[in-house]
């Protein structure tokens, strides 16, 4: 470009832009063809929609009495597996984050697990565990728990690394060993961080929790999957709305107290 | 200061012998160092950006390792010392720096007392119980640097000056022979900076404490300090009472360069 040139340069980059823009394009509908998407089909089959849709306007309330116990079974396991995995993870962040002089090779294996604990999705861990424990909450919780804790670990061992080291070197200059470190100097600076992530996994796991019953993990989700299977829309309304208000009210309530802590 | 100069030959506090330091990219920071500093001392250590003043302090609390020699703190090696016994040593020696390094999310008292954390059990300090009488160790020393009435503020609500202070305060609750302080007003204001020097010449005349402060500034080594150390590339260059740094001879060890600094931190 010519430096003093009166007029406003040309941006350049538009030919890379369209080049993007058509490869998107190219990827999306190959992808389309190999996976047999048919709009057709999706348009003849509306009427099916609107007949479910009918049916669970009419949602059958009675039932309500009968899944209040699995809900509260749901929100249980969520509590029970965000707790684990959380109390787990807090140790673990503070040993893995790479400012907090641990040993290179374990904390480095450390990570690695823990990238691959977050790389199986929780509907699997809970297949997994109900094989391994049978059907009910434990196999449930346990999938919670691992999950959670892969989490709340990345999180906070990242935010872990980001703090102001100016503190680890006043408390180490004044004869603090490395566990008082962490204690005074580490922590306080990043708890808050702890409890906001804490609460997020909280907020994914209600909702994870709610299928886990689908696959005999406990809570609710087995009795969406029977009223499924029953075709009685009116009973899947009734859950469905009942998750639905769980759902927003410990968002709400989470939200609220996350404000609070930054 | 002859009383005091006298008292130092007797009982040397820090001693550096024969201290290099050659960082890993081979630039030497320190060059054979010999210094001797007594007991109620208030030593001031000058030099130009990157003459290794910040080195030579953090080598006194092993914050910095050295390559050779050897650092004596009150006759015991901290350079041989290690896990136990180093922590022991540090805990005689209260720092303060540039950026204050206070946890500001924390309150001004909580920050006064991690001062104190060597002092106690490990498990202790992991619930975090101190002992009432820390907490009155903490709240002297924050009336000692005026901010008492500030101990239940959080850090990050005070003015550079007073949280220097506070961490002149956490210095002190550690209850130490020796201060140091690598350029402790470096970020502060003209004002807050004759304060904060004030409450540690106050500090070492009132305690007794030997106090050894990194400053950019001759007009302040001049008017606080009771010896002045001079550093340049690493080596000591000037080392005796204040009355003798005099502009000539200092001029002569530096150029121009050194007095120049001065008037341009006086400006800025």
């Amino acid at each position: 470009m010519i430096p003093n040139q009166t007029t406003l340069p040309k941006k350049t980059g538009k030919v890379k832009f369209f080049t993007t823009l058509s490869m998107l394009l190219i990827i999306i509908v190959v992808s389309a063809i190999i996976t047999d998407v048919d709009i057709w089909q999706l348009l003849t089959n509306l009427g099916q929609a609107g007949y479910i849709l009918e049916q669970m306007s009419h949602p059958d309330w009675s039932y309500v009495s009968v899944v209040l116990g699995p809900l509260v079974e749901t929100i249980r396991m969520a509590i029970l597996g965000t707790a684990f995995g959380a109390i787990l993870a807090f140790p673990f962040s503070l040993y893995v984050a790479r400012n907090m002089e641990s040993s290179k090779a374990v904390s480095g294996v450390l990570r690695f697990i823990n990238n691959i604990i977050r790389t199986i999705p929780e509907l699997l861990l809970a297949a997994v565990f109900v094989a391994v424990f049978g059907i009910g909450p434990f196999a449930g919780i346990i999938a919670l728990a691992i999950f959670s804790f892969g989490m709340v670990t990345k999180l906070f061992f990242e935010s872990i690394e980001t703090i102001d080291e100016g503190p680890i070197e006043a408390l180490k200059s004044s004869g603090a060993n490395r566990l008082e470190i962490m204690r005074f100097g580490v922590i306080p600076q990043v708890i808050s961080y702890y409890w906001n992530f804490v609460l997020f996994a909280f907020e994914i796991n209600i909702r994870a929790s709610t299928v886990l019953g689908y696959i005999g993990a406990g809570g609710i989700g087995i009795f969406l999957s029977r009223a499924l299977k029953q075709v009685r829309y009116d009973r899947v309304a009734v859950i469905i709305l009942i998750i639905f208000v769980v759902v927003l009210a410990i968002d709400y309530v989470s939200n609220k107290v996350r404000e609070k802590l930054s | 200061m002859a009383t005091i100069q006298a008292a130092s030959e007797q009982r040397p506090v820090i001693q550096l012998v024969n201290v290099n330091k050659t960082y890993p990219n081979g630039v030497q920071g320190l060059k054979n160092l010999n210094i001797s500093i007594g007991q109620g001392e208030f030593v001031i250590v000058i030099g130009l950006s990157g003459a290794g003043k910040s080195t030579m302090l953090r080598s006194i609390n092993r914050l910095n390792e050295i390559t050779s020699g050897d650092i004596l703190i009150d006759g015991q090696s901290i350079t041989r010392a290690k896990g136990k016994a180093l922590r022991d040593i540090r805990r005689n020696i209260g720092m303060i720096f540039q950026s204050f390094n206070l946890v500001k999310r924390s309150s001004v008292l909580r920050n006064v007392l991690t001062g104190r954390v060597a002092y106690h059990s490990t498990l202790n300090m992991m619930l975090g119980i101190f002992p009432k009488k820390d907490k009155e160790i903490a709240y002297d020393a924050l009336k000692r640097v005026n901010l008492a009435e500030k101990v239940y503020t959080r850090a990050d609500e005070l003015s550079g000056g007073q949280q220097q202070r506070v961490s002149i305060a956490r210095a002190l609750a550690q209850e130490p022979k020796i201060i140091l302080a690598d350029e402790p007003v470096a970020s502060l204001d003209p004002i807050t900076t004759e304060r904060v020097m004030d409450d540690l010449l106050r500090i070492n005349r009132e305690l007794g404490i030997t106090v050894l402060v990194n400053l950019h500034s001759i007009e302040l080594a001049r008017k606080y300090g009771d010896r002045i150390i001079g550093l340049r590339g690493g080596e000591l260059v000037f080392n005796g009472p204040t009355a003798e740094a005099t502009d000539s001879t200092l001029r002569a060890i530096y150029g121009e360069a050194i007095l120049e600094e001065e008037d341009n931190k006086g400006e800025a």
